[in-house]
């Protein structure tokens, strides 16, 4: 394995841990305020 | 609230393209290295960004014990998360540089076990935080953070005290770090650093409405009980 992929690997890890925290993030807003519809 | 709020995020998206360019094109290329030195651009300053919050993690957990207050809990668990996911990045993009440079993905090193061991006691606090239903949940998690809190200096001093296999330190270790690297590092640093100001912003509003949720949630439940 050349060594500039393990430079792509590393940044393309950083995003994809960034992308996946926000996407949870994503889900739990959508989970409220289909929970705040609810209570209206 | 939501004017600041896109202003954030726009300058963020901003600041983290251009830290994302002057890493990659920037700063000079590592002469022993090559490109695999670029890994340090997000490496650092994921750790530092980590640090922080878990610093404010724990001032935000001593305000807890003493004052009891739900604004200090709260900020003390949406700085633990965040944290979390940065020392996650940290320890990810540890080994990948670590491989073609070392030759290995992992070592026993003094600081590499000392991060490792830092990510599980703020995992360990997550996980008290997601499944114990107690009252005193948040109290125990204070408590957890602020012993957590000494293995931050731990890892730091590590490669000052200790001869480890890990680099030897950015900033006043002796090093001499281009000044091009630096300014890059520097960068970066602030670029993540405004991510994760972003990332936290967002969290904790979250866990406003998620509380506001669940005691709504309480008083319905509640005088449906009564109506009975």
């Amino acid at each position: 394995m050349n060594a500039t992929h393990y430079l792509y690997a590393a940044y393309a890890m950083t995003w994809a841990i960034h992308g996946t925290y926000l996407y949870i993030l994503a889900r739990k807003a959508k989970r409220l305020r289909r929970e705040i519809e609810k209570l209206k | 609230m939501k004017r600041g709020f896109t202003i954030l995020a726009v300058l963020t998206a901003i600041l983290l393209s251009f830290a994302f360019y002057a890493a990659l094109l920037i700063a000079p290329t590592e002469q022993t290295m090559g490109n695999v030195q670029r890994i340090f651009y997000y490496h650092v300053p994921s750790a530092w960004v980590a640090f922080e919050l878990f610093l404010i993690n724990f001032v935000a957990s001593v305000i807890y014990l003493i004052r009891r207050s739900a604004k200090a809990d709260m900020i003390a668990l949406v700085c633990a998360e965040v944290g979390v996911v940065f020392c996650t990045v940290v320890l990810i993009t540890g080994p990948i540089w670590a491989r073609p440079v070392w030759g290995i993905w992992w070592t026993w090193d003094l600081r590499l076990t000392l991060t490792l061991v830092l990510w599980l006691i703020y995992v360990s606090y997550l996980v008290l935080r997601r499944f114990s239903m107690s009252s005193q949940t948040p109290l125990l998690a204070a408590v957890l953070a602020v012993f957590g809190a000494l293995d931050v200096p731990m890892v730091y001093f590590s490669i000052w005290f200790f001869r480890t296999q890990h680099p030897s330190p950015v900033i006043g270790g002796g090093g001499s770090l281009d000044p091009r690297m630096g300014r890059v590092l520097l960068y970066n640093w602030i670029a993540f650093m405004a991510l994760a100001w972003l990332i936290c912003w967002t969290r904790y509003r979250l866990e406003v409405a998620e509380r506001a949720v669940h005691e709504a949630e309480a008083m319905q439940s509640l005088k449906e009980e009564e109506a009975r």
